[in-house]
């Protein structure tokens, strides 16, 4: 026969300062471990979001990031007419050769220099990647010294309003507009366009061309068929994989340490849980041999102190959860090692990350629950009896 | 002090729960070494970088290269001693993933101005005597497995194709913060290899007196504003500070954790000292029968709770620091990863800190305690 979990709930509510201070003591375990693993998530989502499936950027061979890269204007003009490419509306391909360069900028609010993507786009970057939305202003026009800027780019760097100027390149471009692009890592640059940026930067050389395929499907086939031609000499990547690979190294270094402080301070969170079951047995030691006596099996005992260690545990992940979940959506900014500039992304609390964080207060209920409660179905009936 | 002897006894009444939760602050004490190091590493890495010494870089930003002809007239501003410049090279050996940085330099002059990087002056004269030469850190040549005077084939990713190169030095850096996993070569290889398309990606001055640093760098990138390619000169301390700030915001993190972690903890050792005490209280209003001042026995609780903290605190830094002596995964991070010694004399600040906090509101209690109260209450 079960032991009732009123006992339990009763028992919690007898020895408050205990429960309490447990619990929060794993509260604020669990809300480190979803604080950090937010982070990790929110620069990996970023990043995921970062291009297409639908589109492939062809960098030159060996260079595996965009800075590293260099293709001519004939290698652009090769892939503009690919069969595989698609046509927008009017019949022209929906090809962007970009160019990428990272310039100092100054941060807002007296922030020090950050290093911000200025990435130079053809007129057509806007219909080949098509989450890239103007939210404010206009698009730049071509031939101008305009550039739109990304909504993440607005919220931290000085004078970054539609109107405003801002200075790279030894040039002052006037700020057109603002995009949005779903939460992905361009929200972070500067767009302006590419035959403005080539001269006062690198010279007739693009970094990336990135174009929509006619067949997704065909992605293989469109790989092989670049990255054979000798006249290209580049590497194909999906978009999406090839943004999605510059997230990996800096994700898994969050994540571990995520969990990696996450469990060191789980340690001494579960001390703290022993210790309070502990004291919660000693001080219970009559009423476990009345249990005892009025017929509970020893495994009914054990059973329901495990229980009862779990509660607390739970409260606790409840709580932690809820002190995690302000920082959901919080924007904050790292660099991205591979490309050496800034990316802003925001904290991101799943559903999942917070029941994540349940079951882990859960555990340490259980590892913290387990010997006190094992103690408890343990004790000698006359003994304890004998105590009151 | 008399009652040292108490504060002891009573630390062993209940041997397990003193033990876990000494161990818990231990714990906690170990992360907020092993956080602190993390800042201590960093702040010493920005150290390296010298004051003496100037960096001239593209006032662009970090991808834009200098003009080779800009050396001859920084060499010629007052107060410049001498110039050497360097370009990053940006390959790998055989894994893509793994990181190590290469320094293409103007060997001859860098080398004289780098007193940190230690090698022998035989091995010196090789390395200059050959073009294609390296000089790779000791980490480096164990990471590897190389050898002197092995030949190593780096791919490039910003240059082209296979580069070889033969070790023929292997340096120790003067400071470990300087790191140890670092691999120089010829400017001029690359140069060459290159068919002259590349230039410097920043140059390093020697001053005659580094206390004028401020005004040179003004004066010279006042002279090179207008031209074609303006120049951003400050010392080489701010300058590397520059790319460790680009960490984020590390230290926010780091005191956010840690304070997190310092209240868990506090909640635990609180609590057990308030269950201590709870247990006692009987033994409490008998001392306070016997004439014990409220006084004293605050003075008790309070030097049993600061024992069992500074325990745990000792452990945890002390292991902390054990911990990461020597060779350590966290060197490939941060070279000269180690717990300092500040750090654990602030720890045990805080440990003591927190043995006062958790044991005020027991001792508070205590010292409130009626005694009729106590006592009647049935044993």
């Amino acid at each position: 026969m079960k032991i009732p979990l009123i006992y339990n709930l009763r028992s919690l509510r007898q020895r408050p300062v205990a429960t309490i201070t447990t619990a929060l003591g794993m509260a604020l375990v669990v809300a480190v471990f979803i604080a950090m693993m937010a982070l990790s998530n929110g620069f990996r989502a970023a990043l995921a979001r970062t291009g297409s499936t639908e589109n492939v950027i062809m960098l030159r061979k060996g260079a595996n990031q965009e800075m590293n890269s260099g293709l001519s204007r004939e290698a652009a003009r090769i892939a503009a007419g690919m069969p595989f490419v698609a046509t927008g509306s009017d019949g022209q391909p929906l090809v962007s050769p970009e160019t990428y360069v990272v310039v100092p900028l100054q941060r807002a609010n007296a922030g020090g220099l950050a290093n911000v993507v200025a990435r130079g786009v053809s007129q057509r970057a806007f219909e080949v990647r098509k989450d890239v939305e103007i939210v404010q202003g206009r698009p730049f026009r071509s031939g101008a010294r305009e550039v739109v800027v990304g909504t993440k780019f607005v919220e931290r760097f000085e004078n970054s309003g539609v109107g405003d100027t801002v200075r790279f390149g030894g040039a002052d471009w006037t700020i057109v507009g603002h995009f949005s692009a779903g939460g992905s890592s361009f929200e972070s640059e500067i767009w302006g366009e590419n035959e403005q940026f080539m001269p006062v930067f690198r010279g007739q050389i693009f970094q990336s061309i990135t174009f929509r395929m006619r067949d997704p499907t065909a992605y293989e086939g469109v790989r092989e068929m670049l990255e054979g031609d000798s006249r290209l000499n580049v590497d194909a990547f999906r978009e999406r994989e090839f943004y999605v690979n510059q997230s990996t190294l800096l994700s898994q270094v969050l994540s571990f340490i995520a969990i990696f402080i996450a469990g060191i301070m789980a340690v001494g969170a579960v001390f703290g849980a022993i210790n309070t079951m502990y004291a919660a047995v000693a001080a219970r030691a009559p009423e476990i041999g009345v249990l005892l006596t009025l017929g509970f099996k020893r495994r009914n005992v054990l059973a329901s102190f495990l229980v009862e260690a779990v509660m607390i545990a739970a409260i606790g992940g409840v709580i932690g959860g809820l002190l995690a979940l302000p920082i959901n959506g919080l924007v904050t900014s790292t660099t991205n090692w591979n490309t050496f500039s800034e990316i802003a992304f925001a904290f991101w609390v799943t559903p999942e990350l917070l029941v994540a964080g349940l079951i882990f207060a859960v555990v340490m209920g259980v590892l913290g629950g387990f010997f006190p409660a094992w103690k408890a179905a343990r004790q000698n009936v006359v003994d304890s009896l004998r105590e009151a | 002090m008399k009652f040292a002897r108490l504060v002891w006894a009573n630390l062993f009444r209940n041997k397990r729960r003193t033990v876990l939760t000494a161990l818990s602050v231990a714990v906690a004490f170990f992360l907020f070494g092993t956080l602190r190091s993390v800042l201590t590493t960093l702040d010493a890495a920005a150290r390296v970088g010298s004051e003496a010494r100037l960096v001239t870089s593209s006032a662009s930003g970090i991808t834009f290269v200098l003009p080779e002809a800009h050396a001859q007239r920084l060499a010629a501003q007052e107060g410049v001693k001498s110039v050497s410049w360097a370009n990053w090279f940006g390959g790998y050996y055989q894994d893509p993933n793994d990181f190590f940085a290469q320094f293409a330099i103007k060997a001859d002059t860098y080398l004289r101005m780098y007193p940190e990087i230690v090698i022998p002056s035989e091995e010196r004269d090789a390395f200059l005597r050959e073009r294609t030469a390296a000089i790779a850190g000791v980490g480096l040549m164990e990471r590897y497995g190389w050898q002197v005077g092995q030949t190593v084939t780096l791919r490039g990713t910003i240059f082209q194709g296979d580069w070889e190169f033969v070790i023929r030095s292997t340096y120790v850096p003067e400071n470990p913060s300087f790191g140890d996993e670092t691999f120089f070569f010829h400017y001029e290889y690359l140069y060459e290899r290159t068919n002259g398309g590349i230039s410097p990606g920043w140059f390093v001055l020697e001053l005659d007196d580094p206390s004028q640093a401020a005004a040179v760098a003004s004066r010279i990138d006042a002279q090179f504003e207008n031209s074609t390619a303006p120049t951003k000169t400050e010392t080489e301390r701010a300058w590397q500070t520059g790319f460790i700030t680009m960490w984020g915001n590390v230290g926010f993190l780091v005191r956010a954790i840690g304070t997190a972690v310092f209240f868990a903890i506090l909640l635990v050792a609180a609590n057990t000292m308030i269950m201590a005490i709870r247990e006692r209280v009987h033994e409490v209003a008998v001392m306070k029968t016997l004439g014990f001042q409220n006084g004293t026995l605050v003075g008790i609780v309070l030097a049993e709770s600061l024992l069992i903290t500074l325990l745990g605190g000792a452990v945890g830094l002390l292991g902390a620091r054990l911990a990461f002596a020597g060779d350590n995964p966290m060197n490939s991070f941060f070279p000269g990863f180690g717990v300092e010694w500040s750090t654990i004399a602030l720890g045990l600040g805080i440990a003591a800190l927190l043995g006062l906090v958790s044991g005020a509101v027991p001792a508070w209690q205590s010292a409130r305690l009626s005694v009729v109260q106590a006592l009647r209450r049935v044993v």
